[in-house]
């Protein structure tokens, strides 16, 4: 349902991505693993428009989108969970999940998919009047990823979404994003902690230095001695 | 120095009345160097300019096409709106990328600019709207002798802010605002268009100059460089109470409305704007941010 081919991104001199090419097949984890750098956060803004290709191809659904805006792109039905969550602080939870909805006309729909978060994240519910901003990290986190299932997502892109949590949390997070999974939606998931992100997916790339250096299944690159050794700490 | 207004109860209701009434003035333009800044960070300098062009269709309104002074209001406020917006798209979007001091001089730039227009199209003498146009005369209360001009100045400054409240909290537009100017990159993800938030934002902010510029042109008189002085007011009233933060516009707005009036009053008017400079530069000194600013946003 998803491909990248040959995309490549400049910030300035900088080629922060070399010919990076990988797929997402309709139902997927997709895991994107590698150390801080790599061009991880940078690939899932290249997706979602913030950051400009230089070239190269980005297609969804059988449409190219790497000239797309970002408004657009949304609305094809990509959301993405930018990596420290960046929930609008002093906005109410449920105005952050309001604005997750943004382009949605549908209020009976949107009404449907608001009690649905609320019941995957039964603390959003009690807290829905309360400023996003006083929230903990995973509360936070629970919030940006109810935000970006507002927009009712073919594709969902989270970008470290363990970042910064406890490890209480960090599993939590990581049942949270199999079960969305399990309920159709597609996820590619961009993560410095290997080990969790291998357990829930199907496929993984790892990025080096912007450029991808190994594909496969979750478990065979889990198992390999390369990634063990890079990633997974012997 | 004399304080004896203090003592009298009239004196001292009218002269609060004159410094809300000012302050009110200056709020509605602070809250559009507010809102403007707290979307792109950018101190819109020609935003006192703004208010001087709504000052003149007010008055060309009135006085060239009858209107009623309200519904002169409603023109200016379209016309401003319209004006605000296509400034910001000329001249500002271009440079969104661009280093902020270069947007500072732009704005600087479209400051002399709208002036020097005005000049050439108008002439640079100054004018009054006609005679009675915005009511006129002294209201009772009790014994106490109001001018009406002033209450009228009070009460549609209450009313705009009500319904900018109401479009900022309510609205998804309003919504938008809040989430832009908080992260635009996060807004962006939500498919909000930055580009026409802040479009929007222009044009509540020169809507609202324009109400403050009609009144202003109704109470005083008008000319092409009369936005200079409320312009720098309301800029110091925005900073005052936190710029970026749409109450601190309007508390700061009025109490240095009010702070000026009781200078004046006291007979010190030579030093109203020392007065107004120093307590703003105290203000600072304690509350870098503002009476209603915040520190640098939390950033987990």
């Amino acid at each position: 349902m998803f491909e990248i081919s040959n995309l490549n991104v400049f910030y300035g001199v900088i080629h922060a991505l070399k010919d990076v090419s990988l797929t997402v097949q309709e139902g997927e984890i997709v895991t994107l693993i590698g150390s801080n750098g790599a061009g991880k956060t940078t690939t899932l803004r290249a997706i979602s428009g913030i950051t400009p290709a230089k070239s190269g191809e980005i297609r969804f659904l059988g449409q190219n989108i790497e000239k797309v805006k970002a408004t657009k792109i949304v609305k094809m039905g990509i959301s993405h969970v930018p990596e420290g969550r960046r929930i609008f602080p002093d906005m109410s939870v449920l105005e952050n999940l309001q604005m997750g909805a943004y382009l949605r006309r549908d209020r009976e729909g949107i009404r449907e998919d608001m009690e649905k978060i609320y019941a995957r994240f039964p603390i959003l519910k009690d807290r829905q009047k309360q400023m996003a901003g006083t929230l903990s990290g995973g509360e936070q986190q629970m919030l940006a990823i109810g935000r970006a299932l507002m927009a009712r997502p073919k594709l969902l892109l989270l970008d470290e979404p363990s970042m910064g949590l406890s490890p209480i949390f960090v599993q939590e997070i990581f049942k949270i994003i199999k079960d969305i999974n399990e309920t159709g939606t597609t996820v590619m998931l961009v993560e410095q902690n290997a080990r969790m992100a291998l357990s829930i997916a199907h496929r993984a790339y790892i990025l080096e230095n912007g450029a991808i250096t190994m594909e496969g299944d979750a478990d065979q690159l889990a198992n390999s001695d390369e990634v063990r050794r890079a990633y997974l700490g012997g | 120095m004399d304080f004896s207004w203090l003592t009298h109860f009239d004196s001292f209701v009218q002269q609060m009345i004159n410094g809300i009434s000012i302050g009110s003035i200056y709020a509605l333009a602070a809250l559009g160097y507010t809102m403007v800044y707290g979307i792109i960070k950018l101190i819109n300098f020609a935003h006192g300019d703004i208010l001087m062009v709504g000052a003149y269709v007010g008055y060309f309104c009135v006085a060239v096409f009858k209107m009623p002074l309200i519904l002169a209001m409603v023109v200016a406020v379209a016309a401003c709106g319209v004006l605000g917006v296509l400034i910001e798209k000329v001249a500002y979007r271009p440079l969104r990328r661009a280093p902020r001091i270069t947007v500072l001089i732009t704005a600087i730039g479209v400051s002399f600019l709208l002036e020097y227009v005005m000049v050439a199209l108008v002439g640079a003498e100054s004018k009054a709207y006609p005679a009675g146009s915005f009511g006129g005369g002294n209201l009772m209360l009790g014994n106490i002798a109001v001018d009406i001009q002033r209450l009228y100045v009070v009460g549609i400054t209450i009313v705009m802010m009500i319904v900018l409240q109401f479009i900022v909290k309510r609205t998804k537009i309003g919504k938008a605002m809040r989430a832009v100017s908080s992260d635009a990159d996060a807004a962006q993800l939500m498919g909000i268009s930055v580009d026409r938030t802040i479009s929007f934002t222009f044009l509540l902010g020169s809507g609202l100059a324009a109400v403050a510029g009609v009144m202003m042109g109704a109470m005083f008189t008008i000319n092409p460089l009369m936005g200079m002085q409320p312009g720098l007011k309301a800029f110091i009233a925005a900073v005052f109470g936190g710029i970026g933060s749409i109450p601190g516009a309007m508390i700061g707005g009025v109490l240095l409305g009010v702070i000026e009036t009781v200078v004046t009053a006291s007979g010190a008017s030579a030093y109203k704007d020392l007065a107004a400079f120093v307590i703003l530069i105290l203000v600072l000194l304690i509350r870098p941010c503002g009476i209603l600013g915040k520190n640098v946003r939390e950033k987990v």
